[in-house]
C-alpha cells in the first residue's frame, strides 16, 4: 500500500501495523523516501538510519537526545563525529515501545534559539513556506512532522523550543511539567528548565508519545512519578471548564493582529464549546519572565557547556601551546556566535559580585513569576493566548540582532519559570501562514491540557499539511 | 548597561573562550544591549523573597551506594581525542 | 621565645569508602587499571546527570556527630566551577553556603564545618623520559573523579606545626573508629591543606594567612606548616608584609626554597558557586540523625571515659591511648583477663616503652610485637621474674624478630637474679670497686650511689631488680 506520510498520524500508523497492513520496514522506507524527496529543500534532518530498529511506528528525534552508537551533534560543531555510548532514558522508552528511529533531527546549536539558524550545519526551512524558519529550536522535529517526514518526532523545550516551532509549523507540541520526562541523556542546556516533549500531528499522537516517554527516571534525580495515568483523550466539549484568559500575554506588544485574530477566534469557540472565559492578570510574569529566563537559563548553560573542553569527546582544536590555549581555541572553533554569547552573559551573571543583583535576583523573580501563575490559576482551570506573537518569519530576518531573536519567545517562557505545562495547537492561518494556540495549566495537568487540546482541535479542524505539499 | 573591554575579557577568561579583538568588541555591544535588557530584574525589590532553584517541591533523592558495571575502557576512551595507553592525554599542565 | 604566635587552620579532605563513587554507581577502588571505572556520567559525558550517594550522605552526618557539629536541617549541593583537566564537567559538586554539618569540637579544635562533594580524578605529569611520546605532556586517570569526599575545615585553634600532627592523629582515629574512611595518606584517602597566618603575641587579631597545598603525609605536614612558619616570621622580622597567597611545599631535602607560590589572591579562582540545579535538597529529619547516631562506634573521648572508669588508668595515659586509636587497640588486645590491677603498668609500657620503638606513625598492630608477648612480658615484670632493664631489652627483641618473651628471657640468660646471696655478692663487689663513691653515700650524698648501681646492672646484665639493689647497698653501707 502507498503510505500517506503527510497524512498519517502516529495512531493511524499503529492501527496499520497492528492490523499487519504495513510492514515496519515498508513504513521506515516510505519514510526515507519523503526524507528524499523533500528534505533537499527543508533540512529536518541531520541523518537518518537506514533500516528501521524496531517494530513499530517510526518517530524522529531531535539531535539533542543522545542515541547510542549514532552521532548526536545538539546542532554543534564541537560534537562532531561524538558518537554516545548510551541512549537518552526517553529515547530507551521509545525503543521498549516499538518506536523505531528514523533519524536525528536539526535545531539550533545546543538549543539556543528560535529559528535553527544557530545550527552549525545550516538552517531548517518552514514546509508552509520554504524562506521562512520552521521556529526553533526543534526546528527540525516540527518541519520533520509538519513536513510528512515523520508522523511524530521528540524536541525538548527549555525558553518555548517546543511550543514555538510547533506552532510555527502548524502541529502540536507539548512542553511537560517540569521532573515529568527524564532529562537523562539529554544534552544539558539549562537544567531547571530543559524538558523533553512530543511535537505531533494530533493531539491524541501527543498523548500517547508522553504516556511512552513519561515518568520518573532514577538516573535523573528530578525526575517524579506521574500522580495520575496519561489519558488519551476523547470529549468534544469543554463544559465547566473555567478558561482565563491573561491580558499581558494576550496583548502583548509585538503580537500580529492575524495572529490575534485567530487566537480570538480559538477563545470564542472554547465559549461555545461550553466553557466560561474570563480575562485576568499577570502584572509580573510576562514583563519580567524574559529578563529572568535569559539570566537563568544562560547561567546554568555557562556551567552546562564547561565540560566542552576537548579533553575527553568532541571537537579538539590543534595548538602548539598548552592547557590553557587548547581550552581557549577549541571551544572558539567549536561553539557558534548563539552558545558562546549565553555563555558570556551566564559566566557574568554568576561571577563575583555580580551574582546577588544578576543569578540570584532572577530566581526570586522566578519564584514571583510562580507566585502569580498559581494564584490565576486557582480561578481558572487552563489559560490561553498566542504561543508565539508572530507567525514564521523569514530566513534571515532576526539573526542580526540577539534580542529580537530572543522576543519570539516572550509569550512562551513566562509558564516555563514556572515549571508549567504548556500544549500548542495550531488553531488557524494568518496571511497563509500557522497560528499556535498556548494552553497553560498547573503542574501535572496534562490530562486536562489533552482534553482541551482536543476538543478544539477537533472543532477547529485545522488541517496541518501544509497547502503547497496537498 | 555598558560593559567595559576589559570587562568582557575578564569574563572570556573566566570562560576559556578565545576572542578576537573584532570578536571582542561586537561581544562587548551584544552583551551591553542584552544586559541592560536582563538588568531590568533589579527593578523589584525581592528582599523578603525566597528564591527557586527548582520548580519542583522535592527532596532527598538518593541511590543505594550498590555498584554497576563501569564502562569498558575501550568504550571510555571511544571518543577521546588523544588517547594514550588507557590514559586521556592532554597538553602540558 | 618567639614574639610571634602561630595561628593554624587545617582542611582536611577524607575519602569515604562507600562502595560507589558519590554521584555515579561506579564502585569506588584504589590501583585499578587506569580509567577502568568510569561511566559517562564520572566522564561527564554530554546529557549526564548526578545522583548522590544515600552512605555518603549517612556517613557524613555521622562523621559530623563524632566531630559535636550541628547537624543542618537542609542541605544542598552546589557547582564549584572552575577549569581543569581532572574536573572532567568544568565544575565540581560540592556545598556551598547549606553545608551537612556546622560548629563541633574535636579535641582543643573547634570545627567550623563539615561538608560532602566529590573528588577530582588523577592527573599524572609526564616528562620529556616518560612512556607517552611528545615533550611535555600529562595524562588523566579517572578512576579516582567522583569518589565521595568529607571536606573538614577548623576554625584557627591550632598553635604548632606539633599540635597540628597530634591533632590530625586524633582526626584519623576518630574517622577509623567510625569505619567511615581509610585514612590513609599514601594512598590519597586523606589530604590536609593548613592555613598559617602569624601575629604578634597576645594579639587578638588574625594575620594575614597563606594556603599550604600538597602536604600528603603527617611528617610533611609539620614540616610544611614549620617552614612557613618561618618564612613568614622572616618577611615580618625584615618589616616586610605577608601575601596572601596559595602555596606549594616541596618536602625534598634539597628544595630551597621548600615554600614556592602556586597563585596569588588576584589570581584566586571565581568559583561563581550556585545551587545545583540537577540535585534536590537534603532535608535531614531527626530520625536520620538519631539513626547515624545509633550506628556509630565508640569515639575517642569515649573510649577515654571508660578506660579511666573501668581500668582506672590515669588521664594522661587514658588520653595517649584513645586518641592515638591503635595505640588503645593494641593495648586493650594485651591486657589480660584478671589484670585489671596492672591496667596502668601495661598502660605505660604501650605508650612509654612500645610506642617509642615504633617508626612514626606506625600501628603497634603492623609490628613484631604481638599483644599476648607485650602482656607477658609485663606479666614478668610484675612478678619480678625480670627486672624493667632487662625487660627492655627483652622488648628490642620482640619488635626485631617477634616471638615469645620466656623463650627470650630463656635464651638470652635474662632472668631475674633472685638469689639474694648471689645479688648480695655482687653489692659487694660493687662497693669494693666504688670506695670513693661509697664513702660519699655514708657521709650523705645520696645521688653518689649511681655509680655503685650501674656496676651492678651492668655486672648482672640488666637483671637485677633496682630496687632490690639499692636496698641491700643501703644495707651493705649500714645507712
Amino acid at each position: 500500500m502507498t503510505v500517506d506520510t503527510l497524512r498519517l498520524t502516529a495512531e493511524a500508523a499503529a492501527g496499520l501495523l497492528d492490523r499487519g497492513e504495513v510492514s515496519a520496514a515498508e513504513l521506515h522506507d516510505a519514510y526515507l523516501a519523503a526524507i528524499g524527496e523533500r528534505d533537499g529543500e527543508l533540512h529536518a534532518y541531520l541523518r537518518t538510519l537506514d533500516e528501521p530498529n524496531g517494530e513499530g511506528v517510526p518517530i524522529a528525534f531531535k539531535d539533542v537526545v543522545s542515541t547510542r552508537g549514532v552521532e548526536t551533534t545538539a546542532g554543534s560543531k564541537i560534537l562532531a563525529g561524538f558518537e554516545p555510548v548510551f541512549d537518552a532514558t526517553v529515547a530507551t522508552r521509545c525503543y521498549e515501545h516499538g518506536l523505531s528511529l528514523l533519524g536525528k533531527t536539526n535545531m539550533d546549536e545546543f538549543a539556543m534559539g528560535s529559528s535553527t539558524e544557530n545550527s552549525a550545519y545550516g538552517a531548517s526551512h518552514n514546509p508552509w513556506d520554504p524562506s521562512r524558519v520552521p521556529g526553533g529550536s526543534s526546528g527540525g522535529s516540527a518541519a520533520a512532522v509538519a513536513g510528512g517526514l515523520a508522523p511524530w518526532a521528540l524536541g525538548s523545550d527549555t525558553g518555548g523550543s517546543i511550543k514555538q516551532p510547533a506552532a510555527l509549523c502548524g502541529i502540536v507540541g507539548l512542553r511537560p511539567t517540569y521532573g515529568t520526562v527524564s532529562r537523562s541523556g539529554i544534552v544539558a542546556f539549562a537544567s531547571s528548565l530543559d524538558q523533553v516533549g512530543p511535537l505531533t500531528k494530533t493531539v491524541r499522537d501527543c498523548a500517547l508519545l508522553y504516556r511512552i516517554i513519561a515518568g520518573r527516571d532514577p538516573c535523573d534525580s528530578t525526575t517524579v512519578e506521574l500522580p495520575a495515568p496519561v489519558e488519551l483523550p476523547e470529549g468534544t466539549d469543554l463544559e465547566g471548564l473555567r478558561v482565563g484568559v491573561p491580558r499581558q500575554l494576550n496583548e502583548a506588544e509585538g503580537i500580529e493582529p492575524g495572529v490575534k485574530a485567530a487566537v480570538d477566534a480559538a477563545i470564542q469557540l472554547c465559549e461555545q464549546l461550553g466553557a466560561s472565559v474570563g480575562e485576568c492578570e499577570l502584572p509580573l510574569s510576562v514583563e519580567y519572565g524574559m529578563p529572568c529566563y535569559y539570566l537563568i537559563a544562560p547561567a546554568e548553560a555557562s556551567s552546562n557547556l564547561a565540560r566542552y573542553d576537548g579533553v575527553r569527546y568532541g571537537y579538539r582544536a590543534p595548538v602548539e601551546g598548552g592547557l590553557t590555549e587548547l581550552y581557549e581555541r577549541t571551544r572558539h572553533d567549536g561553539f557558534g556566535d548563539e552558545p558562546k554569547r549565553r555563555i558570556m552573559l551566564g559566566t557574568y551573571a554568576l561571577s563575583a559580585g555580580y551574582y546577588d543583583a544578576f543569578y540570584g535576583q532572577a530566581q526570586k523573580v522566578r519564584t514571583i513569576i510562580g507566585q502569580e501563575f498559581r494564584a490565576v490559576l486557582q480561578d481558572f482551570d487552563v489559560l490561553v493566548s498566542p504561543t508565539s506573537p508572530t507567525v514564521a518569519f523569514p530566513l534571515g530576518a532576526r539573526t542580526a540582532n540577539p534580542l529580537a531573536m530572543y522576543l519570539s519567545d516572550l509569550l512562551a517562557i513566562p509558564p516555563n519559570m514556572a515549571g508549567l505545562p504548556g500544549l500548542s495547537i495550531p488553531c488557524g492561518l494568518s496571511e497563509g501562514l500557522p497560528v499556535g494556540l498556548q494552553l497553560i495549566g498547573p503542574q501535572f495537568s496534562e490530562n486536562l491540557l489533552f482534553r482541551v487540546g482536543h476538543a478544539l482541535e477537533q472543532a477547529i479542524g485545522f488541517d496541518s499539511v501544509p497547502e503547497r505539499l496537498r | 548597561m555598558e560593559i567595559t573591554r576589559e570587562q568582557v575579557q575578564h569574563v572570556a577568561r573566566l570562560a576559556r573562550l578565545e576572542l578576537s579583538d573584532e570578536e571582542l568588541e561586537r561581544m562587548r555591544e551584544q552583551l551591553s544591549a542584552i544586559l541592560e535588557a536582563v538588568g531590568k530584574v533589579a527593578e523589584l525589590d525581592l528582599v523578603d523573597v525566597e528564591p527557586t532553584a527548582h520548580p519542583l517541591d522535592l527532596v532527598n533523592v538518593l541511590a543505594d551506594d550498590v555498584p554497576r558495571p563501569s564502562l569498558p575502557r575501550e568504550e571510555a576512551l571511544a571518543n577521546a581525542p588523544d588517547p594514550e595507553d588507557g590514559f586521556f592525554g592532554v597538553p602540558a599542565v | 621565645m618567639s614574639a610571634w604566635e602561630t595561628v593554624i587552620g587545617l582542611e582536611i579532605h577524607a575519602h569515604l569508602k562507600t562502595r560507589t563513587k558519590m554521584f555515579c554507581r561506579c564502585a569506588t577502588g584504589f590501583g585499578e587499571p587506569p580509567n577502568t571505572l568510569t561511566c559517562p556520567v564520572c566522564l561527564a559525558h554530554p546529557g549526564t546527570l548526578p545522583v548522590p550517594n544515600r552512605t555518603a550522605v549517612e556517613w557524613t552526618i555521622k562523621l559530623g556527630l563524632a566531630l559535636g557539629c550541628a547537624i543542618a536541617d537542609r542541605a544542598v549541593f552546589a557547582r564549584k566551577n572552575y577549569f581543569y583537566p581532572d574536573l572532567p564537567k568544568g565544575y565540581q559538586i560540592s556545598q556551598y553556603d547549606e553545608p551537612l554539618c556546622r560548629g563541633g569540637r574535636l579535641g582543643e579544635v573547634r570545627i567550623h564545618r563539615v561538608h560532602l562533594e566529590e573528588d577530582a580524578a588523577k592527573l599524572i605529569h609526564v616528562g620529556a623520559s616518560g612512556r607517552i611520546h611528545g615533550s611535555d605532556a600529562s595524562v588523566v586517570d579517572f578512576n579516582r573523579g567522583g569518589t565521595p569526599l568529607a571536606e573538614i575545615v577548623t576554625e584557627p585553634d591550632i598553635r604548632s606545626p606539633e599540635q597540628a600532627g597530634e591533632w590530625l592523629k586524633l582526626l584519623r582515629t576518630t574517622l577509623r573508629r567510625l569505619g567511615v574512611s581509610d585514612v590513609n595518606m599514601e594512598e590519597g584517602s586523606l589530604r590536609c591543606d593548613a592555613n598559617i597566618s602569624l601575629r604578634p603575641a597576645g594579639s587578638g587579631q588574625l594575620g594575614v594567612k597563606t594556603e599550604l597545598k600538597n602536604m600528603n603525609s603527617f611528617r610533611f605536614i609539620e614540616r610544611g606548616i614549620r617552614a612557613e612558619i618561618a618564612r613568614q616570621e622572616k618577611v615580618l622580622r625584615g618589616g616586610g608584609r605577608v601575601e596572601q597567597e596559595t602555596l606549594h611545599f616541596d618536602p625534598r631535602p634539597d628544595a630551597h626554597p621548600p615554600i614556592t607560590s602556586l597563585r596569588s589572591k588576584e589570581e584566586a579562582h571565581d568559583y561563581r558557586y550556585f545551587p545545583e540545579p540537577d540535585l534536590l535538597p537534603v532535608t535531614i529529619d531527626p530520625a536520620m540523625v538519631e539513626a547515624a547516631r545509633a550506628e556509630m562506634s565508640e569515639l575517642p573521648v569515649d573510649r577515654l571515659e571508660r578506660l579511666r572508669r573501668e581500668l582506672g588508668l590515669s588521664a594522661e595515659s587514658a588520653r595517649l591511648l584513645a586518641f592515638r586509636g591503635e595505640l588503645g587497640d593494641f593495648f586493650e588486645a594485651a591486657l589480660v583477663p584478671d589484670g585489671g590491677s596492672r591496667a596502668q603498668v601495661l598502660a605505660n609500657w604501650v605508650t612509654g616503652e612500645l610506642a617509642s620503638r615504633l617508626e612514626d606513625g606506625q600501628d603497634p598492630a603492623a609490628s613484631r610485637v604481638t599483644p599476648q608477648a607485650l602482656g607477658e612480658l609485663v606479666e614478668m615484670v610484675s612478678e619480678k621474674q625480670v627486672s624493667v632493664g632487662a625487660a627492655r631489652q627483652v622488648l628490642d627483641k620482640l619488635v626485631a624478630g617477634g616471638g615469645s618473651p620466656a623463650t627470650i628471657v630463656e635464651a638470652e640468660g635474662l632472668a631475674a637474679i633472685d638469689g639474694a646471696d648471689e645479688l648480695a655478692g655482687v653489692v659487694a663487689a660493687a662497693i669494693a670497686a666504688n670506695a670513693d663513691a661509697a664513702q660519699r653515700v655514708r657521709d650523705g650524698n645520696a645521688k653518689a650511689i649511681g655509680p655503685i648501681v650501674g656496676y651492678v646492672m651492668r655486672e648482672t646484665k640488666g637483671r637485677a631488680d633496682g630496687t632490690e639493689v639499692s636496698r641491700l647497698i643501703a644495707e651493705q653501707l649500714g645507712i
